[in-house]
């Protein structure tokens, strides 16, 4: 084709034999070696990392698991007790894959949290934003999915109350409901079914995780400042710098994840999912997940069945439109007064929403959950257009180098000589 | 750029290759979306006979009918009397007991919360009845009266009735 196509030259000959018929060497050293990030990221910015290695870490210990998992409403329950007393480290696999999904979720309301305070979904990042929630919503499906496997009560009825949902459609929503189980209630048919698509759905997510990462490295990663890297002076390379960084979080990680899988695997499961499920049953008290559970807060906060289910869904649909909502074109909340109180308002009540959401709903909770949720939209609809119009932002630095010129004491002289700057010997390419 | 009749005759191709291709298309995915309805055993899942003259008055048995819970109630005449006296026309899904009914003490519903599908207490004696005496769901609140109406909470509809007949003063099928 193109006789001409300027190849890169490495020393290494196998390395430029492959090169020069798949150009993928020199892709990684852009994406990953060379690739500038700003030098003011904190430790928030480690989340990304941490959350591909925990989608990693879930479909190989997934694959494990399903190795000895039986889909069938007769045999489920006993191969997932199978897993756990017989097979050689199953309770390891399975310990890892039910916590991990819970640490999964964790790293990625972090993650998303990181976004919304340090205004990452803004110009010129909103399909990035976009792809994220996606991945969010893939994920909640995918959980759910997996959680109705080892087939015990809580699998049963919560299989049951969210398939539910779908019949408050008005007019299709028994038909769709009796086609998504492939019965007229949760059976055989259901498990077999949740099952291929909990396997395929993490490919799907690896996927768009793919698009999520092309993204982002398009306009480089925002930072806690929010502004723009000017000159080669605002990065560091990827290699080494922030790979040693996201190592040391992924070690604060590990021994966190570990923590809880030897010493309390148990901590964030429902005692009676270890109850063979029962149709004719239900719990008396039935809880979602709880990263689940501020959607489910809101589901039951309103008094009509299609009137909950729709602010629940819309409760998600809502972060899709997120970058058009918010005028500011300020990004960060370190810069806006008024907003980033509301902002964490936001945070604290998403956090009180869960909590309320794994308790009856009945008496204050119901009452905590209704106000919660009035906060929920109101902080969409209302705070967000609003407090961009009126509020004044304070005075953005310069660059991200001016940031540290700042906070060095002045005798030192423009910040600059007093902090390395590695990128500086490097020819960065935005 | 081209002829108008010329342009008439390709803009006919094209729509009719893109038409042709789109029904091809929707015609290949269709039996795998059917693949997803309920299969043909499932569907032909049968009738239940349960002998009901153990059933004291005011007790209830569940039994499972097509994977679902049924309630069968032989009613007290309070509990009767209780589901008279309501006006239809005041509650959510209105309905007379008369039209919930073959004979009035025996009351037959599936045991299947309207709103999200669980199964209501109230079938045990130490259970929660609700505020009206019937049947209480412990998922999100709603409760149901002596002939299984909806009457508080977020359910919409009142408990349905199953399909059933007396094959004589001892026997029910359902289905």
């Amino acid at each position: 084709m193109d006789k001409n196509r300027k190849v890169h030259q490495f020393k290494n000959p196998v390395l430029n034999w492959i090169e020069f018929r798949l150009p993928i060497i020199s892709y990684f050293k852009k994406e990953y070696g060379d690739y500038p990030m700003p030098k003011n990221c904190n430790y928030f910015w480690s989340f990304g990392a941490l959350a591909t290695i925990t989608l990693v870490t879930m479909i190989v210990s997934g694959i494990f698991l399903a190795m000895n998992y039986t889909p069938h409403t007769d045999m489920a329950f006993d191969s997932v007790e199978r897993i756990m007393r017989d097979v050689n480290y199953g309770w390891l696999m399975r310990y890892i894959h039910s916590n991990g999904a819970a640490f999964f979720f964790i790293i990625v309301y972090i993650h998303i949290v990181r976004a919304m305070y340090f205004g990452s979904y803004k110009y010129p990042r909103e399909l990035n934003w976009i792809l994220g929630v996606f991945i969010f919503l893939l994920m909640m499906a995918t959980s759910f999915l997996g959680y109705t496997l080892p087939w015990g009560q809580m699998s049963y009825w919560g299989a049951t109350v969210i398939t539910n949902l779908f019949s408050a459609i008005p007019f299709i929503g028994e038909g769709l409901k009796t086609w998504l189980l492939g019965d007229y209630n949760v059976g055989n048919a259901t498990l077999n079914r949740f099952f291929a698509l909990h396997y395929v759905l993490p490919f799907v997510i690896f996927g768009v995780v793919g698009l999520h990462v092309a993204a982002v490295h398009v306009h480089g990663s925002n930072n806690p400042d929010g502004i723009d890297i000017k000159t080669n002076n605002d990065s560091v390379n990827f290699f080494p710098y922030m790979l040693i960084k996201d190592t040391v979080a992924m070690c604060a990680f590990g021994i966190a994840i570990s923590a809880v899988i030897f010493f309390g695997p148990n901590l964030m499961a429902e005692v009676d999912n270890y109850i063979p499920a029962d149709p004719l049953v239900t719990p008396a008290h039935i809880v979602p997940n709880w990263y689940l559970a501020p959607f489910y807060a809101i589901l039951r906060a309103v008094p009509d069945k299609l009137g909950g289910v729709l602010l629940m869904f819309g409760a998600i649909v809502i972060l899709f439109v997120l970058p058009w909502l918010d005028r500011s074109k300020v990004r960060s909340c370190n810069y806006r007064p008024i907003y980033k109180w509301f902002m964490m308002g936001f945070f604290v009540n998403f956090f009180a929403l869960g909590y309320v959401g794994m308790l009856p709903a009945e008496g204050l909770y119901l009452l905590i959950a209704r106000v919660g949720l009035l906060y929920y939209f109101g902080f969409f609809f209302i705070i967000t257009p609003f407090v961009g119009w009126i509020e004044k932002p304070s005075k953005l630095p310069l660059s991200i180098s001016d940031v540290y010129a700042k906070n060095i004491a002045p005798n030192i002289g423009g910040g600059e000589k007093g902090i390395p700057s590695p990128a500086m010997q490097k020819d960065t390419n935005l | 750029m081209a002829k108008k009749p010329k342009n008439k005759r390709r803009d006919f191709l094209q729509l009719s290759t893109v038409t042709l291709g789109a029904v091809g298309t929707a015609a290949f995915i269709w039996p795998f979306l059917k693949s997803m309805s309920p299969a043909e055993d499932t569907l032909a899942a049968g009738s239940t006979e349960v002998d009901i003259s153990a059933i004291e008055e005011g007790q209830s048995i569940t039994i499972k009918w097509r994977g679902k819970p049924v309630f069968i109630k032989k009613r007290t005449k309070e509990e009767i009397d209780a589901a008279k006296m309501v006006q239809a026309s005041d509650l959510r899904d209105p309905q007379d007991d008369a039209d919930r009914v073959q004979k009035e003490e025996w009351l037959v519903l599936v045991g299947v919360c309207t709103h999200l599908g669980c199964v209501p207490l109230g079938q045990k004696v130490s259970d929660m009845k609700g505020e009206y005496d019937g049947w209480y769901c412990p998922c999100h609140g709603s409760h149901y009266d002596t002939s299984g109406r909806i009457r508080k909470g977020p359910a919409p509809k009142n408990l349905d009735v199953p399909p059933y007949s007396f094959l004589n003063d001892n026997t029910i099928k359902i289905g």
